[in-house]
C-alpha cells in the first residue's frame, strides 16, 4: 500500500518528465511536411531573370535537384547562401530557386552580390507555389528524385551537418536508383 | 408614397442582396480559419495572424469559398499542404491517441484516486466495533445510569 502510495504518483511524474525532456530537444518550428514521398506539386512559372521564360518541375525529369526557396529580404537565406554556392560549385545537383514574394530587382541584385548559386530562379511573388509546397518560412529546401517526387525537406538553411549527413548519402542514393 | 416605400424597400434588398453574399463568404472564410493554425506564428489562428503567409492563406480560403468549395475541401487543401499541424482540432488517429484519450484517462484516473481516498477516509471515522469494545461501551453505559442522548 505504501509502495503505492508513493510509486504511482513517482511514475507519473516520470512519466511527464519524461514527455517535457523529448519536448526540449524539439524544434516546435519544424513542422514534419506531409508532402515527402509524394509528387512534386508542379507548377509553371516566369523566371526570375527573364519573365519571358517559363519553367515546370515536369523539365527536370530523371534528373536529383534540389528546390531551394529564398528571398532577399530572407536573413537566414543568406547565412545558408555560402553553402549553396558551394553546392554549385561542386556540381552536386541542380538547384532550382523558388524565389518568394521578392521584388524582381531586389532579387536580382541580391543575386549579383553574393553569387547565383541556380541553374534558374522562378519567381513566385504571389506565393502561390509557395503555398503549394507548404512552405511557411524561408529558406526551405525540398530534394526531388528522378519520378519527380519529394524525398526530403530541410526546414530552415540547410547545415553543412545536415549536408552530410542526410542530403549528400541521400543524393548518392537517389541518383544510382 | 406607395411606389417610394416600393422603392427604398428594393434598395434596400438589393443591398442587402448584394453584401449579404460578400459578408457569407467572409463569415465561412473565417470560421474555417478559425480552425487553422498559421504557421509562422504557431499560436495563432490563421484568422488571427497578419503574417503574410496568414493573409494570403487568408485568400485562398476565401477564394476556395467562392468556388463552391466544402469546408471539407478546403481543410483537405491545407492538410495536403501543411500537415495535421495547420488544424487546431486534429483528427482522431494511431499518432493523436494519446493527445486525444490523454486527458479524459487523466481526469478518470483523478476521479477514481479521489473516490477511493474519500472511501478509505469514511471508513477510518467509522471504526468497526469488535466485541471487546461492545463490552467495554456497554459498562460506561452502565455505569453512568440511563443513556444519555445525544444532543
Amino acid at each position: 500500500m505504501r509502495a503505492l502510495k508513493f510509486g504511482i504518483p513517482l511514475a507519473l511524474f516520470a512519466v511527464l518528465v519524461a514527455f517535457l525532456f523529448v519536448g526540449l530537444f524539439r524544434d516546435p518550428r519544424e513542422v514534419p511536411s506531409p508532402l515527402i514521398g509524394k509528387p512534386a506539386p508542379s507548377f509553371e512559372v516566369a523566371q526570375l531573370h527573364d519573365g519571358k521564360l517559363a519553367f515546370s518541375p515536369a523539365e527536370m525529369k530523371g534528373k536529383v535537384w534540389l528546390l531551394n526557396v529564398w528571398a532577399s529580404w530572407c536573413v537566414s537565406c543568406r547565412v545558408e547562401h555560402p553553402l549553396l554556392v558551394e553546392m554549385a560549385k561542386r556540381n552536386v545537383v541542380p538547384i532550382v530557386g523558388l524565389n518568394w514574394k521578392d521584388q524582381r530587382a531586389d532579387a536580382l541584385k541580391w543575386l549579383a552580390q553574393y553569387g547565383n548559386p541556380y541553374a534558374l530562379s522562378v519567381w513566385d511573388i504571389e506565393g502561390k507555389v509557395a503555398i503549394d509546397y507548404g512552405v511557411y518560412g524561408a529558406p526551405e529546401s525540398f530534394l526531388i528524385d528522378k519520378k519527380g517526387v519529394i524525398r526530403y525537406k530541410q526546414i530552415g538553411p540547410i547545415t553543412p551537418e545536415a549536408l552530410e549527413k542526410t542530403i549528400l548519402p541521400l543524393i548518392k542514393q537517389l541518383e544510382s536508383a | 408614397m406607395r411606389a417610394i416605400v416600393a422603392m427604398v424597400a428594393f434598395a434596400a434588398a438589393l443591398a442587402h442582396g448584394e453584401g449579404g453574399s460578400q459578408t457569407a463568404v467572409d463569415a465561412r472564410m473565417k470560421a474555417i480559419a478559425d480552425e487553422l493554425r498559421c504557421l509562422v506564428c504557431q499560436n495563432q489562428t490563421i484568422s488571427d495572424s497578419n503574417a503574410s503567409l496568414a493573409v494570403d492563406l487568408r485568400n485562398q480560403i476565401k477564394e476556395q469559398v467562392a468556388a463552391g468549395k466544402s469546408d471539407e475541401e478546403i481543410r483537405d487543401y491545407m492538410v495536403t499542404r501543411y500537415g495535421d499541424f495547420v488544424l487546431y482540432r486534429p483528427p482522431f488517429k494511431a499518432s493523436t491517441l494519446v493527445l486525444w484519450l490523454g486527458p479524459p484517462l487523466l481526469l478518470g484516473a483523478g476521479f477514481l484516486l479521489f473516490w477511493g481516498i474519500l472511501r478509505r477516509r469514511r471508513a477510518a471515522t467509522l471504526p468497526p466495533e469488535t466485541g471487546k469494545d461492545r463490552a467495554a461501551i456497554a459498562a460506561l453505559l452502565e455505569r453512568s445510569g440511563p443513556s444519555p442522548r445525544k444532543k
